[in-house]
C-alpha cells in the first residue's frame, strides 16, 4: 500500500518553513509552532497471521491496541499513555515502554522498520515491515528515544505478540526500598518468568505473570512461597497507574538496581515508580533539580512532561551522536537533543 | 614513518604477522569464495592496542577490517587488499557477570558460548545461538546483528546489547548506553550494532542475560511434504502459542544432516522442529495444546523430549545442516533471505522452480517462525560455469524475497555478497543516506571498507 502523498508533503512543507521546531503528537497541548504531525492517521497494514503491523506516525495508539485486541494480539512492550491519547510516533520518538516489557523487552525490541522525513524533507527509512531484516543500518533503532531531533517519524511497522489467556499479579509488602532491591535481585535469576515487576516505593512490589489460566493460581502460590513476605492477589486494575501517570512534571529515567535505593534516597519527597525489575523510573520532580541529581549518579533521563530538557542527567554518544545528527540534519533545522 | 613502523610500535613483534604464510591465513572467512591478502595482520591484546593501531591506519588512510573467529557467510570479516586486519580473538575475558541487573560486560573476542557458560552458574544465560556459537566471537555477532534458530521470541544480538565502548574509525572513543534495559534519548547503541564494521570497533560490550528456563520441550513432527509442515506452522501461530524456535528442513536437508552428524531423524520430506519453554506449569500447559495441534495436523511421526541429551541431538541435526550439505555436493552457496510467513509455501514453490530451471539442486533450512529462508544452493565449482549459474539463483531468491515484501538477509548481513543486491534491491533514497550515515562517521571509509556499501571514490 502507498502512502497518500498530502498529508506527508504538508509536514514537509511546514518542516521546511520552520526551523527548530518541535514536533507535537497526541498528549501534549498545542506548542506554538510546533509540527503538528495528526493528519498522519491510520493503520496502513496488519496482517494477524503475520504478527506486525504498519501505521502511520500519528495514529494513536488507543486505534492499534483496539485492532490488535479484536485478534487477540497487543504490543507486549505495554506502552503508556494509551488513555491519554497517545500516538504510535510520540511513543517511538519518546522512546517510552511500559512495566510489561519486563518480560518481553522494550519497544526497541519490537519495531521492525520507520520512514521518516530528515531534516532536509527527504523522505527516507530502513528496516522493513517482517520479523527479520539485517539489511543495512537499523534506522528503526535510530528512531526510538530520537526524540523529534533526527527525523519526523511518518510510518512505522511493529512485531506483536498473542494476547496471553490471563494475568495474575501478586502485590508484596517489602520493609523498605532496600529489602524490595534486595528482592528484585533474588527474582533476577529466578525461573518465574515475570511480566512486569514494579516497585511503588517505599516497599510495594507489584508482579505481573501471565500464560493459560489454568496456570496462574499454582504459579501466584510458588511465586508467594519463593518471596516469604506479606502478598495478596490483585486485580489487573492496579496496573492502571504504572500506564497513566499523570502529573504535570513528569521524566523517565534510565537505571539499574544497583543505583535505584541511592536515587531513591536523593529523590525525597518527590512522587516517583519504578519498573522493570529496577531498569526504568518514572520521576516527577522539578526538571533542573532532577538533572542535576542524575548527572551526580552517572544515569540519564528524558523529561516527558514539564519545561526544559527534553534530555536529562548524563548524556551519552559523543562524537559518534553528532556525526549520525550530522548526517540526518545538515542544516540544523531540529532543536539540539 | 611507513605503516608497518608505526603498526610496530602498537603491539611486539611477534604480534604483528607480515610474513606471506602467515598472512594467508587470514585471507578469506566462511565465504570462502572471496580471499584478498592484508598488507599485516595485527594480533590485539587489549583495548589500548586496537585504538593505537585503529589510530595508526587512520594516519596512513589504510583500511582495516576488524576480525574474530572470521566465521561471517556474507565475508563480513574479509581484509582489503593491502589493508591491516586487527584480530580480537585474543580479547576473550568476561569482565563481569552482574546477577542482580542480569548482564554481562564482556571484551569482543569472548565466543558466543563462553557468555552463557560464565552465566550459567548464577542461573543465566545469553540468548542469541548462531548456528556458529561454538567459535564466533561477541564481536562479530554485534557487527552482523547475529541471529539464530531461538531468535523467534528471544530476539536477535541487537536486543541483547545494553552498552558498547567504540573506537570510531578516526580513533576517537566513545560510550555508548550503559547498563540499564532502558534508553535514555536516541538509541545509539542499537543505532551501532548490525553496523557490519563500517562505525568502528566495539572493544567492550554489556550485554543482557535471561534466566535459564525452568523447563524446556522440543516436538520433531515429519511430514509428508513441506507444505503441511508449513501449514504446522500456520496453526500453531494461530493458536496464540508462542515457541521460542520453529524449524523446517526438507528431505536433501535431512538427508545431509543423517549423512554427516547422524541424528537419526525420521526419513521423511519433511520435518519440523518446534520449542517451547519457560515455566513448568506453563510448559506443560502449552505442551498439551502443541501435542493437540501436531497431532491434528497430518504428521506421520512425532517425537517430543524434554531430555537434554535427545534435544541436544535433534538440535545438532539443525546446526550442522550448513556443513553437511557439504556432503552431498563438492560446492554450496548459503542463502539467506526473508518473507513474509504467509508467504512460505509460495517462496518455497517459486524456489522449487528456479532451481529445476537452472538445473541445480537446493536444499532448504528455515526458521519457519519468522520466515527466515536459508536455501543451500549445491554445485561442482569444477564444472566451468557453475558457480557463475549458482550465484544468478542466489541472486533470482533474493529478488524473489524482495518482491513477496521480505529481506534480502535476516541473520547473515550484506558483507560482501549481498552489497550489490542491497544497492539493486533499495529504494535509491534510503540506499544514499546509509552513504551519508557512513560517510559522516568515517569520511576515509577506512573501517571495513567495501562491506555493505560500495565505496564511493
Amino acid at each position: 500500500m502507498t502512502l497518500a502523498a498530502d498529508p506527508i508533503d504538508t509536514v514537509r512543507e511546514a518542516l521546511l518553513d520552520g526551523g527548530g521546531v518541535p514536533v507535537a503528537g497526541g498528549t501534549k497541548p498545542a506548542l506554538t509552532g510546533a509540527l503538528d504531525v495528526s493528519g498522519l492517521r491510520g493503520i496502513l497494514e496488519y496482517d494477524p497471521a503475520e504478527l506486525t503491523l504498519t501505521a502511520l506516525a500519528g495514529t494513536p495508539l488507543r486505534e492499534i491496541v483496539t485492532a490488535l485486541a479484536e485478534h487477540r494480539q497487543y504490543l507486549p512492550f505495554d506502552p503508556p499513555f494509551v488513555d491519554a491519547g497517545a500516538t504510535l510516533g510520540g511513543t517511538v520518538a519518546a522512546g517510552l515502554s511500559g512495566s510489561g516489557s519486563h518480560r518481553h523487552g522494550g519497544l526497541r525490541d519490537f519495531i521492525l522498520g520507520v520512514r521518516f522525513l530528515d531534516g532536509t524533507g527527504r523522505l527516507v527509512g530502513g528496516g522493513g515491515k517482517v520479523v527479520k531484516n539485517a539489511a543495512g543500518f537499523d534506522l528503526p533503532k535510530l528512531m526510538v528515544g530520537s526524540l523529534g531531533r533526527l527525523g519526523v517519524l511518518v510510518q512505522v511497522s511493529v512485531k506483536v505478540f498473542p494476547l496471553p489467556e490471563a494475568w495474575g499479579t501478586l502485590r508484596v509488602q517489602a520493609s523498605d526500598v532496600r529489602d524490595a532491591v534486595a528482592l528484585m535481585g533474588r527474582l533476577a535469576t529466578a525461573p518465574f518468568e515475570l511480566e512486569a515487576l514494579d516497585l511503588d516505593p517505599p516497599g510495594t512490589l507489584l508482579l505481573r505473570l501471565s500464560g493459560p489460566r489454568a496456570t496462574l493460581e499454582p504459579r501466584l502460590r510458588a511465586l508467594a512461597r519463593f518471596i516469604d513476605r506479606p502478598a495478596t492477589v490483585e486485580d489487573e486494575a492496579v496496573w492502571h497507574g504504572a500506564r497513566e501517570l499523570d502529573s504535570a512534571s513528569l521524566a523517565k529515567v534510565a537505571l539499574t538496581p544497583h543505583a535505584l535505593a541511592g536515587l531513591d534516597d536523593a529523590l525525597g519527597a518527590f512522587p516517583r515508580r519504578y519498573a522493570r525489575g529496577g531498569h526504568l523510573a518514572w520521576v516527577a520532580a522539578p526538571p533542573g533539580e532532577l538533572d542535576a541529581l542524575l548527572r551526580e549518579r552517572g544515569l540519564g533521563g528524558v523529561l516527558l512532561r514539564g519545561s526544559g530538557g527534553p534530555l536529562l542527567g548524563v548524556r551519552r554518544g559523543g562524537a559518534f551522536a553528532a556525526r549520525i545528527r550530522a548526517a540526518l540534519d545538515p542544516d540544523g533545522r531540529f532543536p539540539e537533543i | 614513518m611507513t605503516l608497518l613502523a608505526d603498526l610496530a610500535r602498537c603491539v611486539p613483534a611477534e604480534r604483528l604477522l607480515t610474513g606471506t604464510a602467515q598472512r594467508a591465513a587470514f585471507a578469506s572467512d566462511a565465504l570462502t569464495s572471496f580471499r584478498a591478502a592484508p598488507l599485516a595482520v595485527v594480533l590485539a591484546e587489549s583495548g589500548e592496542e586496537v585504538v593505537e593501531a585503529v589510530r595508526a591506519c587512520h594516519r596512513h588512510r589504510v583500511p582495516f577490517v576488524p576480525r574474530g573467529s572470521g566465521t561471517s557467510l556474507s565475508g563480513g570479516s574479509l581484509p582489503v587488499e593491502g589493508g591491516v586486519v586487527i584480530a580480537l580473538n585474543r580479547l576473550n575475558r568476561v569482565l563481569a557477570i552482574d546477577r542482580e541487573s542480569r548482564t554481562a560486560r564482556v571484551q569482543p573476542g569472548t565466543i558466543n558460548a563462553a557468555v552463557s557458560a560464565a552465566a550459567a552458574p548464577h542461573g543465566l544465560r545469553y540468548a542469541p545461538d548462531p548456528s556458529s556459537q561454538s567459535v564466533c566471537t561477541i564481536g562479530g555477532n554485534v557487527a552482523f546483528n547475529s541471529g539464530g534458530a531461538h531468535c523467534l521470541r528471544q530476539g536477535m544480538t541487537s536486543n541483547h546489547v545494553l552498552g558498547l565502548r567504540v573506537v570510531l574509525p578516526d580513533g576517537e572513543l566513545v560510550e555508548l548506553g550503559g547498563g540499564s534495559l532502558e534508553v535514555a534519548g536516541p538509541d545509539w547503541v542499537g543505532t551501532f550494532v548490525g553496523s557490519e564494521g563500517l562505525f568502528g570497533i566495539a572493544l567492550e560490550v554489556t550485554l543482557r542475560l535471561l534466566p535459564q528456563a525452568e523447563s524446556v520441550r522440543t516436538v520433531l513432527a515429519a511430514y509428508p511434504g513441506l507444505e503441511a509442515a508449513g501449514d504446522a506452522v500456520s496453526r500453531i501461530v494461530a493458536s496464540g502459542l508462542l515457541p521460542v524456535a520453529m524449524e523446517i528442513m526438507d528431505a536433501l536437508a535431512i538427508e545431509a544432516a543423517e549423512a554427516s552428524v547422524k541424528p537419526g531423524y525420521p526419513d521423511a520430506p519433511a520435518l519440523l522442529i518446534v520449542e517451547i519453554e519457560g515455566e513448568r506449569e506453563v510448559v506443560e500447559a502449552d505442551a498439551k495444546t502443541l501435542d493437540a495441534l501436531i497431532a491434528d495436523s497430518g504428521a506421520s511421526e512425532v517425537r517430543a523430549t524434554a531430555d537434554g541429551a535427545e534435544r541436544a541431538l535433534i538440535w545438532k541435526g539443525r546446526k550442522s545442516a550448513f556443513s553437511a550439505v557439504g556432503w552431498l555436493a563438492p560446492d554450496y552457496i548459503v542463502q539467506d533471505g526473508v518473507v513474509p510467513r504467509t508467504r512460505l509455501g509460495a517462496a518455497l514453490s517459486e524456489i522449487e522452480r528456479l532451481s529445476a530451471a537452472c538445473g541445480l539442486r537446493v536444499a532448504n533450512v528455515f526458521h519457519a517462525g519468522d520466515g527466515n529462508l536459508h536455501p543451500l544452493i549445491l554445485f561442482d565449482g569444477a564444472q566451468p560455469g557453475a558457480l557463475r549459474v549458482a550465484e544468478e539463483l542466489a541472486h533470482e531468491i533474493l529478488r524473489m524475497c524482495v518482491r513477496f515484501g521480505g529481506a534480502i538477509t535476516g541473520e547473515h548481513g550484506v558483507g560482501m555478497e549481498k552489497r550489490e543486491a542491497l544497492a539493486e534491491l533499495t529504494a535509491p533514497e534510503d540506499l544514499a543516506l546509509m552513504h551519508r550515515l557512513r560517510r559522516a562517521v568515517d569520511p576515509l571509509e577506512l573501517a571495513n571498507r567495501g562491506k555493505m556499501l560500495e565505496v564511493a571514490a
